[in-house]
């Protein structure tokens, strides 16, 4: 988390636009695939390449999905909406227009609840959505030197996209971050995009302008284009404040412009001003007929939503126990809620100590290994085994960590691990009842000390027995054992 | 409504057609004449009106999110003047 501070007497005013492409096999005007990853144009059909004489066909799976989003939000599904044409000529348009939805956009209004700050400091936020429409996406231009000439891919022409515009009511790049987050994970719960924002599946434009404290009249807004990860979004939002600011202080004024963020330079850069803004006289597209929902399908997609989010949270604390905190942690991402819920399936397992594991080793080492909870090396199954054995005593949790690293290291079953390295934890009585006594017989000058009023000494005890067990001791009975003999007698 | 020669100019960069000075009056002239007959929408008596998406009364079919095109690069790009490794070669556009 930044701990950035908006200069004192000012305050910034963002809103957001989210771009999801849709997870659906075939573009939305097009029986062409949308899988990622193919050959240049092997999934651009005569439709996708806008050849005269072709019709889009619109794909029921893209409005089912945008309508699953509006659902989750609470926004109200339009009964009636329809496509208009935005026009502007680009290379990686072929119909110099894309289609998209002006006027009446497929959901209207909706709002999600987003939390910033830990523990006392912990907020809770409203913010509003205005709108989010149907529209397809461009095919990528490739600047590379084909003997000077640009190359165009048009397998991404017409995949399918939804625009998610918010209100601007966020007021500081945290806010930002963790209203774009909680987008992101409506998404990846809904199934409806798969949120891999390095291939572009999931793309955030923040409008960001600043006022003095009090006023309440928007200032000039600056949009800073296509950011790609939620850390460059704070940097980019943090950086565009301090620009303005600085330029308002010093005199100067905001100029409603369009900027590119780059994280190389950690600036945003100017990419054009809204005196060449362009103009995309919309108009209504006539190759499309308005789009009629009616109540009875909407109530079957209603049925689909799943347990999302802000549910999950709440249930992980009155079902599980767990702090407001880790619940939100744990439910952040769909993957790590899976996880943690594929741990917890276990008879017997204790979701506290589930949830310690999940957010304290495994998030280390995928954060070591950077990888995605996805594709941890440690699966679900092998660290609900591993929770077992301490749960049942067999392992302490320290001897538990050796295991988890072995497993992560080279797989293998936690028994066979276990077995292997001698890691089992000793929990006899007797064997520790002996190892005590031969550290109390070998240190007559600390016991005197510790007898004496010394209770800090007890530690030194503690880490006596623990080394003649090699670590290996049940630290619970060589506690009890200790207490007993320096005590007792 | 009625429109000027910079308006028309400025219309006509955005559809990347180049007219010509002798050529724009008559064409300014031309456009006016659609404009009045646009302007008839103006009618009061249209006010309550919904504005329609669409002149036919029908509503959009849907298609099964299913992929049915197979893979036609070669029939498709026969046509670009210039392409290499699959990619159509187009001149240098600089964002």
């Amino acid at each position: 988390m930044s701990d950035y501070v908006i200069p004192s007497g000012w305050e910034a005013v963002i809103g957001l636009e989210i771009h999801a492409q849709l997870a659906t096999r075939s573009k939305i005007f097009s029986g062409a695939s949308t899988a990622f990853g193919a050959e240049p144009n092997a999934q651009a059909c005569a439709v996708d390449l806008g050849l005269p004489g072709v019709l889009p066909v619109l794909n029921e799976g893209a409005v089912r999905m945008a309508s699953l989003f509006g659902l989750a939000i609470d926004a109200e599904i339009s009964r009636v909406s329809s496509f208009d044409r935005k026009n502007y000529f680009y290379p990686d348009l072929p119909k110099g227009y894309q289609t998209t939805q002006l006027a009446r956009p497929i959901v209207v209004g909706g709002q999600v609840t987003i939390t910033t700050g830990e523990g006392k400091q912990a907020r809770e936020h409203t913010i509003n959505v205005t709108r989010a429409h149907l529209e397809e996406d461009a095919g990528k231009s490739l600047h590379e030197d084909f003997h000077g000439m640009t190359g165009i891919d048009l397998n991404r022409a017409g995949t399918p996209l939804i625009e998610i515009v918010s209100e601007p009511d966020m007021r500081t790049p945290e806010q930002a971050v963790a209203y774009a987050r909680k987008i992101h994970a409506i998404v990846q719960y809904l199934g409806i995009c798969d949120g891999n924002m390095q291939e572009g599946s999931f793309r955030v434009d923040a409008n960001v302008s600043v006022r003095p404290e009090g006023e309440t009249a928007f200032g000039t807004r600056a949009e800073i284009k296509n950011v790609n990860s939620f850390r460059f979004l704070q940097r980019a939002i943090e950086f565009e404040i301090e620009r303005q600011v600085d330029l308002l202080e010093t005199g100067g004024e905001v100029v409603q412009c369009t900027r590119l963020y780059d994280p190389d330079r950690d600036e945003t850069r100017l990419m054009r001003t809204k005196e060449d803004a362009d103009d995309y006289r919309y108009f209504p597209c006539p190759d499309l007929l308005p789009v009629v929902l009616d109540e009875a399908t909407i109530k079957s997609w209603r049925a689909q939503l799943p347990e999302l989010p802000d549910a999950k949270a709440g249930r992980y604390q009155s079902e599980y126990g767990l702090s407001a905190y880790d619940a939100g942690v744990l439910t952040a991402s769909r993957a790590t809620a899976e996880y943690f819920e594929a741990v917890i399936a276990r008879d017997g397992a204790d979701p506290k100590l589930a949830a310690n594991w999940v957010m304290g080793e495994v998030a280390a080492l995928l954060n070591r290994l950077e990888l995605e909870i996805g594709d941890c090396p440690v699966p679900a199954d092998k660290l609900a085994d591993l929770l077992e054995r301490i749960g049942d005593g067999t392992l302490s949790n320290k001897l538990g960590r050796e295991v988890f690293e072995a497993l992560a290291e080279e797989g293998g079953s936690v028994d066979a691990i276990i077995e292997a390295r001698g890691l089992k934890q000793i929990s006899d009585t007797g064997a520790i009842e002996a190892m005590v006594d031969e550290v109390i017989a070998a240190n007559p000058g600390q016991v005197e000390a510790y007898r004496g009023g010394k209770d800090k000494l007890f530690g030194f005890f503690v880490g006596q027995v623990m080394k003649a067990a090699k670590g290996k001791a049940n630290p619970q009975a060589v506690n009890e054992v200790l207490k007993r003999r320096l005590d007792g007698d | 409504m009625s429109l000027t020669n910079d308006q028309l100019q400025a219309v006509a960069h955005l559809a990347r057609i180049a007219v010509e000075p002798d050529w724009a009056e008559a064409l300014r002239s031309d456009i006016n004449g659609i404009l009045e007959q646009a302007d008839r929408l103006d009618d009061p008596r249209l006010n309550d009106l919904e504005p329609m998406a669409h002149p036919l009364d029908q509503v959009q079919r849907l298609r099964p999110d299913e992929v049915t095109e197979t893979d036609d690069r070669e029939t498709l790009m026969a046509a670009a003047p210039a392409q290499e490794n699959g990619l159509f070669l187009v001149p240098k556009v600089i964002e």
